[in-house]
């Protein structure tokens, strides 16, 4: 067997080493008899599980940036035909290849649906937490593995749902990822989205409870709460933000669903008249309940979005300072603060609701203090590369982008927070750009990060560093100039959500129109930059330079397992013996000092 | 491969993975069913008028008690597998199948009722929540009798196999089938009473 | 725990009289609602009774009063969450800043005047 731990025999090729036989619960029988469905598909090892969740969900990432770019073009160049694809679009989207206001809408809204839900979390929570979870508390799978598969599957029957939504009569959801009633239930398409999100809701659900159980009960020795990677507590709270925020989120689609196939009235006011004729349904509902199901959840998801990224952060800057973190405890109690918070500031998305005035300043007031956690996240991660020995490997490169990006999608969030100043930002174009500052260059980044760290775990060889470093430039240019000239746009007044741009208005002429073609053109470079991280990814799976089971002289416990890791990923007990970030430790043999390793006599 | 702390406690925690996981989910339930008491108290503040007597106070009282009941046989199935007595366990696992299984055709009587009348989910928002709110812990309901028949059947293998896991099982689907019981007793009141 | 078979009898008694006591305030819940208390006040006595049968559901049945503290943790958060939920988007919905709009075709709006 070579030494990258994948061995070649006649049944195949084979992830991992000599897996766990030496571990106290002895050698599983069953696994060497394993066919290849039950082995790759239909696996119950959380590192098979983890990198289904991961490629499903890049591969979702790269569908929902695609119908970004398409959109891109409408707002460029409004009414002219989409190149390339335009005739294929048919009839009913962009007859000669122009595209209808309709269409538009539903790429919108399937754009935020599919990067968040079928993106982001999957690949965040679903695809890291699942590989690097477990590895990292030195677990030999997660606590339920049958529930885990599961899991992946309802996820990946949502996910279809949600594409295949685009096939239906009058095409996918067109009332943005926020689905507002009543638009939402007399429009087109919004079933297929409710009963997707039902699917993928679930999928979280069952998730997260596998999380959390794993982390509180299944943590090797001495592995107390305060020597836990913040990777590791990033996705506890996460879990449990999951776990309680998604369910009024499920209940509010089976009312939406309701109101739309059972003719119920649970957001439906009185009174609606559509086309000229009156509904003939009860009313005496209320839209605002879907806002405040919708978004007691949405609020927690961008702390969902964010949280396992800064995990990854910290773990990458830990690594690449050669130092300790700065401020441990104070990242811990942050981050549980930030969970707590979560649930008491979501109606900072409804201030232009009508809302009172004693209302509107509890949540202020609320969003407020939330800040104050970010905040102490952001400075201390930036506190530790302070006296820090850098190393630029590409994981550190997207890492330390992460910092400044996130900076600025977190200050540009304070007007928005705030009820005066989002009277003016409110559903302009502002917005956009501080939740996609946020999540594109802030949490995406973060993951690439993850990938580039975590690929040589995973697959015993590491990416290709040239074509890193060119993902990297031209990602972190040209993201810059998609996303920073829309804080220009909302602030002259450009809205959110028109199919021609805003073109129609006389106060968007001149700069914020312009400005379309400028994004549009960084947002189609930006995608070409993304051509050299998917050869480097599957290429690098081959022909990668192979590595020994810690590349990148690290700390934590999931470099002590083989890469890639065997069934059971320990070969003997993993045992911890001090903190997570022990790195040039005073009169140390080495600059790293690893959890695993005891204190030599 | 073995999964520490499956059937033995975890000494620091003093439970099994199986029970930190049962209690989870019916956190999360509460959450589920907490959204549809919330979407009941904005519906009726918001209502011009709410009805009164268009529900069977009888029958729902009658379900109460055989939900209950069935509540008592569930913990007795859980006590008499402890007690190692499999006579009593089957018993009372049945005893408890059955009573869910009385709970149902009474609610299908009464729904039927409803339709009959003309009382559907779009009739008012009244009966779009009392729909969903029953609805929703109907298969609940159902659910539980689901994972029920399993351990009266296929499941049982396991009695022989490892006693204790099955024990633990039952444990937690008895933790589950209190919390449906403990949902009916609020919606009970609020929706029949109120 | 109950791994003692003399203590598991014992329990058993108490959940035969647990039971017994709930089927007694279920009677409780259905008699009280003979007599014709304002609004707030048959919410409240409602509440009241169906959560001492809920307590008494959870602590006896579902073993909580002996439960671990990673439990009881759990539900506080739940709880939290759950209270969240019942109060602030009502709150919200009740706290206007303009005059509600009788709706078309509906019913005379009776409810919360703007501040």
């Amino acid at each position: 067997m070579d030494k990258t731990g994948i061995h070649v025999d006649k049944t195949g090729i084979h992830p991992g080493g000599e897996g766990v036989q030496a571990v106290a619960h002895g050698h599983d029988p069953h696994h060497d008899e394993l066919g290849f469905w039950r082995k790759y598909v239909f696996s119950v090892d959380h590192k098979v599980i983890g990198i289904q969740y991961a490629i499903t969900g890049l591969l979702f990432l790269l569908f929902g940036f695609t119908l970004m770019m398409i959109m891109r073009w409408q707002l460029a160049y409004p009414g002219r035909p989409i190149p390339l694809i335009g005739l294929w679009l048919g009839q009913a989207r962009a007859p000669m290849g122009i595209m209808l206001p309709e269409f538009y809408n539903q790429l919108g809204a399937m754009h935020g649906t599919i990067m968040v839900f079928m993106g982001v979390v999957p690949l965040a929570v679903g695809g890291f937490g699942n590989f690097v979870m477990p590895l990292q508390i030195g677990a030999p799978d997660m606590a339920f593995p049958k529930l885990n598969m599961l899991s992946y599957w309802v996820y990946f029957v949502g996910g279809v749902t949600m594409l295949a939504s685009f096939f239906q009569k009058g095409g996918a959801a067109q009332s943005g990822w926020t689905s507002y009633p009543p638009l939402a239930v007399i429009n087109d398409g919004q079933t297929m989205w409710l009963i997707g999100m039902i699917f993928l809701i679930t999928s979280s659900l069952l998730g997260s409870i596998n999380f959390i159980v794993t982390i509180v009960q299944l943590r090797a020795k001495g592995l107390s709460y305060m020597r836990l990677p913040f990777f590791v507590w990033a996705q506890f709270v996460t879990s449990f933000l999951l776990l309680l925020a998604f369910p009024p989120l499920e209940a509010a689609g089976v009312l939406q669903l309701m109101d739309r196939v059972a003719g119920t009235s649970f957001f439906m006011p009185s009174g609606l008249v559509v086309s000229g004729r009156p509904l003939t349904i009860s009313g005496n509902g209320n839209p605002l309940l879907w806002q405040h199901l919708f978004w007691f959840l949405a609020h927690p998801e961008v702390y969902v979005l964010i949280l396992p990224a800064m995990g990854i952060v910290a773990e990458v800057i830990a690594n690449n300072t050669r130092k300790p973190l700065w401020g441990y405890k104070a990242l811990v109690y942050s981050v549980t603060f930030l969970g707590f918070m979560s649930f008491i500031v979501w109606a900072h998305h409804m201030f232009m609701t009508g809302m009172g005035t004693t209302m509107s300043a509890f949540f202020q007031t609320t969003t407020m203090i939330i800040s104050i956690p970010s905040v102490v996240i952001l400075t201390a991660l930036l506190l530790s590369l302070w006296g820090a020995s850098i190393r630029f490997t590409t994981p550190m490169l997207f890492a330390l982008a992460f910092l400044p990006m996130f900076g600025i999608g977190g200050l540009t969030g304070l007007p928005l927070g705030l009820a005066p100043s989002d009277i003016h930002l409110h559903d302009t174009y502002y917005v956009i750009g501080h939740f996609h500052y946020v999540v594109a260059p802030g949490t995406i980044f973060a993951l690439f990060a993850g990938v580039y760290y975590w690929f040589p775990k995973a697959t015993g060889r590491k990416m290709n560093d040239m074509l890193g470093v060119i993902h990297f430039w031209g990602s972190f240019i040209c993201i810059n100039i998609v996303f920073m000239p829309m804080f220009i746009q909302g602030l002259s007044g450009m809205n959110r959500r028109m199919y021609d741009g805003g073109a129609q208005y006389a106060y968007n002429a001149g700069l914020p129109l312009k400005l379309n073609v400028v994004i549009g053109m960084a947002a189609w470079t930006l995608g070409l930059f993304q051509l050299p991280f998917i050869v480097n990814f599957f290429t690098s799976i081959f022909w990668g330079k192979t590595v020994d089971k810690n590349p990148w002289e690290a700390t934590t416990l999931e470099w002590s397992a083989p890469s890639p890791p065997g069934h059971g990923n320990f070969l003997t007990e993993p045992i911890v013996y001090r903190a997570p970030y022990e790195y040039s430790v005073p009169g140390a043999a080495k600059d790293f000092s690893p959890q695993f390793e005891p204190e030599k006599a | 491969m073995n999964i520490p702390y499956t059937v033995e406690e975890r000494p620091d925690t003093g439970l099994t993975n199986g029970k930190l996981g049962i209690w989870l989910f019916l956190a999360s339930e509460v959450m589920l069913f907490g959204a549809l008491f919330s979407t009941y108290i904005i519906l009726r503040t918001g209502a011009p008028e709410w009805p009164h007597g268009e529900l069977n106070v009888v029958l729902g009282a009658i379900n109460t008690v055989i939900l209950i009941s069935s509540s008592v046989t569930m913990v007795m199935a859980w006590a008499s597998l402890k007690l190692k007595d499999w006579a009593k366990h089957r018993l009372y696992l049945i005893a408890t199948f059955v009573l869910a299984g009385v709970f149902l055709v009474n609610k299908y009587f009464e729904y039927k009722d409803h339709f009959d009348k003309g009382e559907t989910p779009a009739h008012s928002t009244f009966t779009a929540i009392y729909f969903t709110l029953t609805g929703l812990h109907g298969l609940h309901i159902l659910g539980g009798m689901v994972v029920m028949l399993y351990f009266l059947g296929p499941g049982t293998k396991l009695w022989k196999k490892n006693p204790d896991q099955f024990t633990n099982r039952v444990e937690y689907t008895g933790l589950y089938w209190h919390f449906v019981d403990l949902v009916w007793i609020f919606l009970f009141p609020i929706l029949y009473l109120l | 725990m109950h791994s003692d078979a003399a203590e598991i009898r014992k329990s058993v008694r108490t959940y035969m009289l647990v039971g017994a006591a709930l089927l007694v305030f279920t009677g409780i819940t259905v008699g009280a609602n003979q007599f014709h208390f304002g609004v707030p006040v048959a919410v409240t006595v409602a509440l009241i009774i169906a959560t001492m049968k809920g307590s008494m559901v959870a602590s006896i049945f579902m073993h909580l009063s002996h439960e671990k503290k990673w439990i009881y943790g759990a539900l506080l958060l739940t709880v939290l969450g759950f209270l969240i939920l019942m109060t602030v988007p009502i709150f919200t919905t009740m706290d206007t800043i303009g005059q509600h709009v009788p709706a078309i075709g509906g019913a005379a709006a009776a409810e919360h005047p703007g501040h």
